[in-house]
């Protein structure tokens, strides 16, 4: 055991630091500091610098193009690009998608697509959920027929996220609707562009458009854009989803937000002395920094056991208990900023929208404050509800 | 005590009730929400057909005599139906002023126009520095004459934007943060030198800012340099009106999850029959039964002569009704899934009417904050 960071990771961090601060455009660093989530060129931009530096896929293997990094250097990576802030590089070419073709795919695959994922010439989504198959995804309805050299592709996905920026989508649909649920389901590759897909918008409580339905009618898929086995999708989806839980415990991520409410409690007034004086709201602030600790350093365990599971294919049960505490973080953090900004939080628009409050009602850095913690009550949703990911621990910890 | 309603406290509810049914679908709440004022002017005529407008004013002064009872009745079917009307800002806050404050010749000039549905009220207070404290005022009142000029600056002026008069918190005397020395006005929104700028909050109401730029106001409410106790009495019946509302929005929004945790099929049955969930959404009835009868304590509260005590009590209210609030509003959407989070879908609509009633005058953890500075509700001795 050895509980401290080495000269030469500490010497990583700064090398990222001097990379960020000379890279990274002060617009996007400035609109992130805001709360808005990136726009699309915004990510393509720095997806694209960090790819020319190597440093597009940090998780990635390094004769697939990833830097080759120790598990300490990818996390202490993405932990200074969430404190900066900067945008992530894009999680569904590189979490989600790109490991799976690296996992499963054909060397074809690889060479197609890996490569374009990174610089992201194709922004990708993902076509999993369904109306009746949420947290059953396992339940999804979408058909895939083979007739003669392509796949034929019917049915509708939904809360497709950025579909609207989207080039390609990766799809679970069933193959075999005699097999058992998980048994007859195939993984794809299915360019936007083909004819019979139709993408529509829904816009969420606070008003932005990030979600979409993806409906497909006779879409043809060539045979070889199918990942894996036939009928083996269920393999793809479940290492997918584990790597998608890592995702979310976004330890750097919330510390900027917390040294953001930080700043913001100590401009601002409440009564006769700063916020951040207030030892009630610092009480509540202090606990999600102590609670940050803990799981920052439990993603530091988790991530250190990775190396030892690695050719398993299986995900670490423990990335349940990094996306539960991560998302009750991330949630409690923007309830502080919105408390912080009390009723000046109120004045209505898409917090990702240009603009701030256009008078001087309120200050501009309360704007889109509620609509951000709206927002985030989707964390503990998607990527596996919270409770969803209480089952998986009972029963792959608990014996229960 | 009696917790029954009395016959025609029984008729207020079933007329409110059925007049809402008809009117306030969701969809129709939807073309309210888009229309050029943000609320239904007819719904606003045929609220002042059934008397709700004039309820809380006295028979003399043209209204119906209502009490806190009646009040609570109305806002809690209000609540039901999240709407979007000025009748907190109109009837409960304005009338209250115009009640507690206002002149006998004032009084009966402007209730028979708020009973009728012709006159909306506003109430001017909050103040870019002044967050949850009412004593907080820089916006300055001068005599002049019999007039007074008022000069400053008011933001987040609930339904500010259609309003006819504004009732405005402005300073006689002192410091920006000293208790006394603060007056009530009313001023009319078409006098020289007030500028109005609408805009919509989160929850879907209306609001605006609000510039006074040496505006006249020939009236002043209550007594002049001791406004603050005035204005304290009033926000605590607009309090005691939120709770009812609160509890109308979460009773809905309780029954909503139930019925999808019925319908909604996952894993081959329906999600209701998982017990993680059935629990949560007994949690949610529990917080909103203690807060049924914290509603009801407002009530009993707001009408205590003795002003410290009542304002204990509503710090408590306030403190007890956010926290449920809150709950209830997030486990909804929990309980729901990616549904919740759609414009498309009621759920939603309730958890952000909810958050905001929570903060309106003061959040949670301020009320929590008062009340326990001032010694909580239990004598040691
Ligand atoms: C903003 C947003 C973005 C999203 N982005 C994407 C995307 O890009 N691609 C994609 O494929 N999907 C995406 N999703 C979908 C997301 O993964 C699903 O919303 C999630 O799986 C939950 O499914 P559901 O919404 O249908 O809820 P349901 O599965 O119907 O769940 C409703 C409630 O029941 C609970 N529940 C269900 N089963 C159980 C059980 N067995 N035990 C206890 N409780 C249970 C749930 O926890 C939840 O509280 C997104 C969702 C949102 C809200």
């Amino acid at each position: 055991m050895e509980l401290r960071f080495t000269d030469e990771e500490r010497a990583f961090r700064q090398e990222v630091r001097d990379f960020l601060a000379a890279e990274c455009p002060d617009a996007t660093r400035q609109h992130m500091i805001a709360g808005k989530s990136p726009t699309k060129e915004m990510v393509v931009e720095w997806q694209r610098k960090l790819n020319k530096r190597g440093w597009a896929a940090p998780e990635w293997p390094k004769d697939h193009g990833g830097p080759g990094w120790t598990p300490a250097q990818k996390y202490i990576f993405r932990e200074e690009l969430q404190m900066w802030p900067a945008p992530s590089p894009l999680g569904f070419n590189i979490n989600m998608c790109g490991p799976v073709i690296i996992e499963f795919g054909t060397p074809e695959q690889k060479a197609r697509f890996l490569p374009r994922m990174l610089n992201l010439d194709d922004w990708w989504c993902q076509g999993f959920s369904e109306p009746g198959a949420g947290s059953d995804l396992a339940g999804l309805k979408t058909r895939a027929v083979r007739d003669g050299d392509h796949w034929v592709i019917n049915g509708q996905k939904t809360w497709t996220t950025l579909a609207q920026h989207a080039d390609w989508i990766f799809v679970l649909a069933r193959t075999d609707p005699a097999a058992k649920k998980q048994e007859g389901i195939s993984f794809f590759l299915v360019d936007m562009k083909t004819p019979g897909i139709t993408v529509r918008p829904i816009v969420t409580i606070e008003g932005g458009h990030e979600v979409n339905e993806v409906f497909f009618d006779d879409v043809k898929v060539p045979l070889d854009h199918l990942v894996g086995q036939e009928n083996k999708g269920w393999d793809c989806a479940k290492f997918l989803l584990g790597n998608e839980r890592f995702g979310q415990a976004r330890v750097g991520a919330s510390r900027e937000r917390i040294r953001r409410l930080k700043i913001i409690a100590r401009e601002t007034m409440d009564g006769d002395r700063p916020l951040i004086e207030d030892p009630e709201f610092r009480r509540q602030m202090t606990e999600m920094e102590i609670e940050l600790k803990a799981l920052e350093m439990t993603v530091m365990r988790v991530i250190a056991n990775e190396t030892k599971r690695a050719g398993t294919g299986k995900p670490d049960p423990a990335t349940s208990v990094l996306k539960i505490k991560g998302t009750e973080i991330q949630q409690g953090v923007s309830e502080l900023l919105m408390k912080a900004a009390g009723p000046y939080a109120w004045v209505d628009g898409d917090p990702d929208a240009e603009g701030t409050n256009e008078w001087d009602v309120a200050p501009d850095w309360a704007f889109g404050l509620a609509g951000v913690y709206f927002n985030w009550r989707k964390q503990s949703i998607y990527g596996g509800s919270n409770e969803i990911q209480r089952n998986i621990m009972a029963k792959a910890f608990l014996g229960l | 005590m009696d917790f029954d309603l009395n016959e025609s406290q029984g008729m207020l509810q079933d007329s409110v009730r059925k007049l809402l049914s008809d009117k306030y679908g969701f969809e129709n709440r939807k073309a309210y929400l888009a229309s050029e004022t943000g609320w239904s002017r007819d719904l606003w005529a045929q609220y002042a057909d059934l008397g709700l407008l004039g309820l809380p004013f006295d028979e003399e002064d043209g209204g119906f005599g209502g009490g806190g009872e009646e009040v609570m009745i109305v806002a809690e079917q209000m609540g039901r139906h999240i709407t979007l009307e000025p009748w907190l800002s109109t009837v409960v806050l304005g009338g209250g002023f115009l009640r507690h404050g206002a002149a006998a010749d004032l009084r009966a000039d402007m209730v028979a126009g708020v009973a009728g549905g012709g006159v909306l009220l506003a109430f001017a207070q909050q103040e870019r520095q002044s967050r949850y404290d009412l004593h907080d005022v820089a916006t300055t009142a001068k005599k002049d004459g019999a007039s007074w000029v008022i000069t400053g600056r008011k933001g987040m002026v609930l339904h500010g934007d259609t309003a006819d008069h504004f009732i405005v918190t402005a300073r006689i005397s002192g410091n920006r943060r000293d208790k006394g020395g603060i007056g009530v006005f009313l001023v009319p929104a078409k006098a020289e030198g007030v500028a109005v700028r609408g805009f919509r909050q989160v929850d879907g109401s209306r609001a605006a800012e609000v510039e006074f730029s040496d505006a006249r106001a020939e009236h002043a409410l209550g007594t002049p340099e001791d406004g603050l106790a005035l204005v304290d009495k009033v926000v605590d019946e607009a309090i005691a009106a939120l709770a009812a509302e609160a509890i109308g929005a979460m009773d809905v929004v309780h029954a909503m999850t139930l019925d999808y945790m019925k319908t909604r099929q996952q894993f081959g049955k329906p999600i209701g029959s998982f017990q993680a969930l059935q629990h949560k959404a007994a949690d949610m009835l529990v917080a909103i039964e203690q807060s049924r009868s914290m509603a009801y304590f407002a009530t009993m509260a707001a009408r205590d002569p003795d002003a410290a005590e009542r304002r204990r009590n509503m710090h408590a209210v306030k403190a007890q009704i956010g926290r449920s609030q809150r709950l209830v509003g997030q486990e909804a959407i929990q309980l729901h899934g990616g549904i919740a989070m759609t414009m498309e879908y009621a759920a939603g609509h309730y958890f952000k009417r909810l958050t905001v009633n929570e903060a309106s005058f003061g959040d949670t953890d301020f009320h929590l904050r008062s009340l326990s500075d001032l010694g909580g509700l239990v004598q040691a001795a």
